[in-house]
């Protein structure tokens, strides 16, 4: 095919770091809530039928929000096999637990209202209470290792192996820093779940959501500046002392790279991303002010620029690093060597941008059939057709 | 049995891909069911069709959720079990399994809330739509899945990079229309279509041998009968044979399926039973019909179809092509861009036998240091275990007579004998809701255990393809799989016989009322005007 040098690679692989992280986004922004609804589930729900309105908020649309992660993983898989080969294995009980807790959640969604019975209703409150907020720390922990660099190296034959023992290994993941990043991505969640049910429910519902909502708002804009500060004097970068030619073969080998230095040189160079952390900072200041004052609509608008400024700021400051190796540094993968081929690059992006507006389309189509206030007569008088 | 951690991986993706493969089949056949009950629906408006198509939809809910969620497993695995596979061929495996994201199962899941909750906020048309475009996208979902898979069986479109290490695509075209993968697209979603008639066939004769909700159950008879009759058809005639013969562990597949250790002159018999005995290379008290395997494996009366004896002696030649491959890529590796030409002419006729020499890492760190027995070892492995395979074959086909014949009766009592069902019928039919899901699990175990040694037919072995885990982390993943699934699988069934005993539960009032008219009207004096006439009641 003689199509595809159309695009030349190294701008293929800048567009596909670019749709990774708006894939990413979109799953903090949709499923984010999901999460973030499903851990508020127990503080701000008291009664069945409030936790049954709860629920009903996201009851028809979390499945359509859980494929915003599952094409994430997808994307990963085709546009930068050496990444998902690298973390998903090396991640490995890590990643079970995340695996669990998202079974968890569908099911507890569909099944939960199928029978009466208080235990059988309790248990499962309690699984989707797990299904968001394991999910929800686990991404943020994920984050803090992928700043810091995981213990991995490449053979030769570019077979990855991941150093520790099997508990070893899930444990090493939760060091300090890590800890604090699945604090602000758990409580950055809360947040915005809570503005979700701001904008979904009405009274005691969405007034005790909106407390624990600004409360967590603080959280998170707390532990952001903190984890920035950490990150200035605490932790490592990475960089190439011979950069790889952007447009070579996917081969991490072929690298040079050190650490030394700061990941913070990056507002240094390109200072223009240091509106990524300007946009998390107002985003969590404005939501919190809206959570307040009870204002729903415009308070869910600001959530998502403070979700969209943090999720970002990561994968700015990090550039053109993607997951960088402690142990043997030249290993790390970077956009310039860890993507799919020239070829596959181009076909993806040419189904991406055939189906993602379509699917912007009919999400935003659903959504408004869908709009409006979930109510505790709703959930009384159409008990059979709801959750 | 000391269990490495291949085998461990190995027994988990079975367990974990099976266990996904029991809701999967019924999701794909009852979502193009219910869609075409609420067509019926949306055309007549009578308000019976509209509670079939949300008592269908209740089940179809409750197994759907759980193909979703165990999906999700399978998407992970690949990166967390076989890392060094998902590197490997990620490049070319990747892309369908992104494109079904994007194209099917968002479609799917998005319009599935709305098939729930937006009776009241849709018009009958509008929430019609919603409703196929749930069918089109979990059938959509399966074509991309197969195209993954059917690359696994024939690894065509793509070429080996010496410098990635890794099988990159060279032709996108070729991998969508890869042969192996249309003929498993058609066989897979047939084989959910049967599952869902007999599905809906064998809970609506349970209602009928119980004289409750007889409404309801004729009717979705009919609709069952008629579309398995033809799924039925549809899975056994074009069936998975097409692509049979395309690539060299489809033929040892086919083989071993036949437990076909020699060459036979052309047209080979079919061996309708036997004991194969993988120690002694031979099939004991074989019963043979001749000429049939000939037939259908070949479509001809004079194409040989290799033996598995046969076979190994090929892949013997092929390991010893892969091993000068290995040396070449050595070479490439080493020296990069100044590599001599020699090695790169070499490497391009040798290089698509590499994987062969893979086989022998099982063996021996360079594959160069082979001895002579050890390639002959080797090439042993590539005969898969043959038991297992040629029965699990003739279950499933077995199963698949079984339900054209089922589906044939109905179809007829149906048609030709006014709505009267014998008892005997209806419990044949209660009787075999469970065998679509054996027949299905078998296909499986044909397909993919039949594959092996390979996880990509010619190209990596399943030996090489796992991560750098230990059995420990196996162990626990194992663990937890089993018992989280095994908990989910109660949880499933307890609710689905909880919800078939209720019946159908909502609009019960405007039905009720609309058969009561309905009779009165076929009844009244002298009216009778035949039941198309009856006036839609809303």
């Amino acid at each position: 095919m003689i199509l595809h040098d159309f695009i030349d690679f190294a701008t293929l692989r800048v567009i596909w770091w670019a749709l990774l992280g708006v894939l990413l986004i979109g799953f903090a922004l949709t499923d984010g809530f999901d999460m973030g609804t499903g851990a508020l589930l127990p503080f701000v729900a008291r009664t069945d039928v409030e936790r049954r309105v709860v629920i009903n908020t996201v009851g028809p649309v979390w499945e359509g929000n859980q494929v915003w992660f599952i094409l994430g993983g997808g994307a990963i898989f085709a546009a930068w096999p050496p990444l998902y080969a690298v973390s998903f294995s090396g991640f490995y009980l890590a990643m079970f637990a995340v695996l669990a807790a998202l079974i968890l959640r569908p099911v507890g969604f569909k099944y939960r209202s199928k029978r009466e019975g208080e235990r059988w209703r309790r248990n499962w409150d309690r699984a989707l209470f797990v299904g968001g907020a394991v999910p929800a720390t686990v991404f943020g922990v994920a984050v803090g290792n992928v700043l810091q660099g995981a213990p991995f190296h490449l053979t030769p034959d570019l077979m990855s192996i991941y150093d520790g023992s099997a508990l070893g290994k899930f444990f090493a993941l939760l060091d300090p820093f890590s800890l604090l990043c699945g604090v602000v991505s758990m409580s950055m969640l809360l947040m915005h779940g809570a503005a979700w049910l701001g904008l979904k429910t009405e009274g005691a519902i969405a007034a005790r959501a909106r407390r624990y909502g600004s409360l967590a708002g603080l959280v998170a804009a707390g532990g952001y500046a903190l984890a920035g500060l950490w990150l200035l004097v605490g932790i490592d970068g990475y960089r190439f002392v011979e950069a790889p030619s952007p447009d070579g073969p996917s081969n991490p080998l072929l690298s040079d790279v050190v650490r030394e230095g700061t990941w913070l040189v990056a507002y240094l160079e390109r200072p223009w991303i240091a509106v990524a952390p300007l946009m998390g900072f107002v985003g969590i200041a404005m939501a919190v002010r809206g959570l307040r004052a009870g204002r729903d609509l415009s308070t869910m608008g600001w959530s998502k620029m403070a979700i969209l400024g943090i999720v970002s700021s990561v994968g700015l400051t990090m550039f053109p690093f993607i997951l960088p190796s402690t142990v043997d540094p030249n290993s790390s993968l970077t956009v310039w060597d860890a993507s799919s081929s020239h070829l596959t690059l181009f076909v993806m992006l040419g189904a991406t941008v055939i189906f993602l507006p379509l699917i912007l389309v009919y999400t935003a189509w659903v959504y408004r059939v869908l709009w409006g206030k979930v109510t505790e007569a709703d959930v009384t008088e159409k008990g059979e057709s709801l959750y | 049995m000391e269990l490495d951690v291949v085998d461990l991986s190995r027994l988990q993706f079975a367990l974990t891909a099976l266990y996904h493969f029991l809701f999967v089949p019924l999701t794909l056949g009852l979502s193009v069911l219910i869609a075409i009950m609420e067509t019926v629906y949306v055309m007549t408006r009578r308000p019976i069709w509209r509670q079939m198509t949300k008592f269908w939809g209740t089940l179809f809910g409750i197994n759907f959720v759980l193909g979703v969620a165990t999906g999700i497993t399978m998407e992970f695995q690949f990166g967390m079990n076989w890392s060094y596979y998902s590197h490997y061929v990620g490049d070319v495996f990747g892309a369908p399994l992104a494109i079904e994201g994007l194209m099917a199962f968002f479609l799917e899941a998005t319009f599935v809330g709305l098939f729930f909750f937006g009776w009241d906020k849709l018009t009958p048309r509008v929430h019609l739509l919603v409703t196929w475009l749930v069918a089109f996208g979990s059938n959509f979902s399966a074509l991309w899945i197969l195209i993954a898979n059917g690359w696994m069986q024939n690894p065509v479109g793509a070429e080996f990079n010496p410098m990635t290490m890794r099988m990159e695509m060279t032709s996108f075209y070729e991998v969508l229309f890869n042969e192996v993968a249309q003929a498993k697209f058609v066989h897979t979603v047939s084989a959910g279509y049967v599952c869902a008639s007999v599905f809906v066939l064998g809970v609506s004769c349970w209602y009928l041998l119980k004289g409750r909700h007889e409404q309801l159950a004729r009717r979705s008879i009919t609709v069952a009968c008629s579309f398995g009759l033809a799924a039925s058809l549809s899975v056994v005639v074009l069936g998975d044979e097409s692509g049979y013969n395309a690539s060299h562990s489809q033929k040892m597949k086919m083989a071993a399926i036949e437990a076909m250790w020699e060459t036979e002159p052309a047209p080979a018999s079919f061996t309708l039973f036997g004991l194969p005995d993988q120690a002694d290379r031979e099939t004991h008290y074989a019963v043979h019909i001749p000429y049939v395997m000939g037939l259908i494996g070949t479509r001809s009366l004079t194409t040989e179809i290799p033996g598995i004896k046969q076979l190994v002696g090929e892949a013997q030649t092929r390991i010893h092509s892969g091993i000068v491959a290995y040396d070449n890529l050595m070479t490439i590796r080493e020296m990069r861009d100044e590599a001599p030409a020699e090695a790169l002419i070499s490497f391009k006729d040798h290089g698509p036998d590499l994987g062969f020499a893979f086989l022998l890492k099982r063996y021996v760190d360079d594959p160069r240091e082979a001895s002579e027995e050890q390639i002959l070892q080797a090439a042993w492995d590539t005969a898969p275990t043959v038991f297992p395979i040629f029965w699990t074959f003739r279950i499933m086909v077995a199963l698949g007579f079984l339900f054209i014949g089922v589906m044939a009766l109905f179809f007829f009592l149906n048609s030709f004998g006014k709505g009267r069902y014998p008892r005997w019928a209806l419990r044949l039919a209660v009787v075999i809701i469970p065998t679509p899901w054996i027949a299905a699990e078998c296909g499986w175990i044909v397909a993919e255990y039949g594959r092996q040694p390979w996880t990509v037919d010619g190209v990596l072995p399943t030996a090489l393809s796992v991560s750098h885990l230990s059995v420990t982390d196996l162990l626990i993943t194992l663990a937890g799989f089993v018992a989280f699934y095994t908990v989910l699988f109660v949880i499933e069934i307890a609710l689905m016989l909880k919800y078939i005993r209720l019946g159908p539960h909502q609009d019960v009032e405007e039905t009720e009322e609309w058969i009561r008219r309905r009779k009165a009207l076929l009844q009244g004096p002298g009216a009778a005007p035949g039941p198309d006439a009856v006036q839609p009641a809303e």
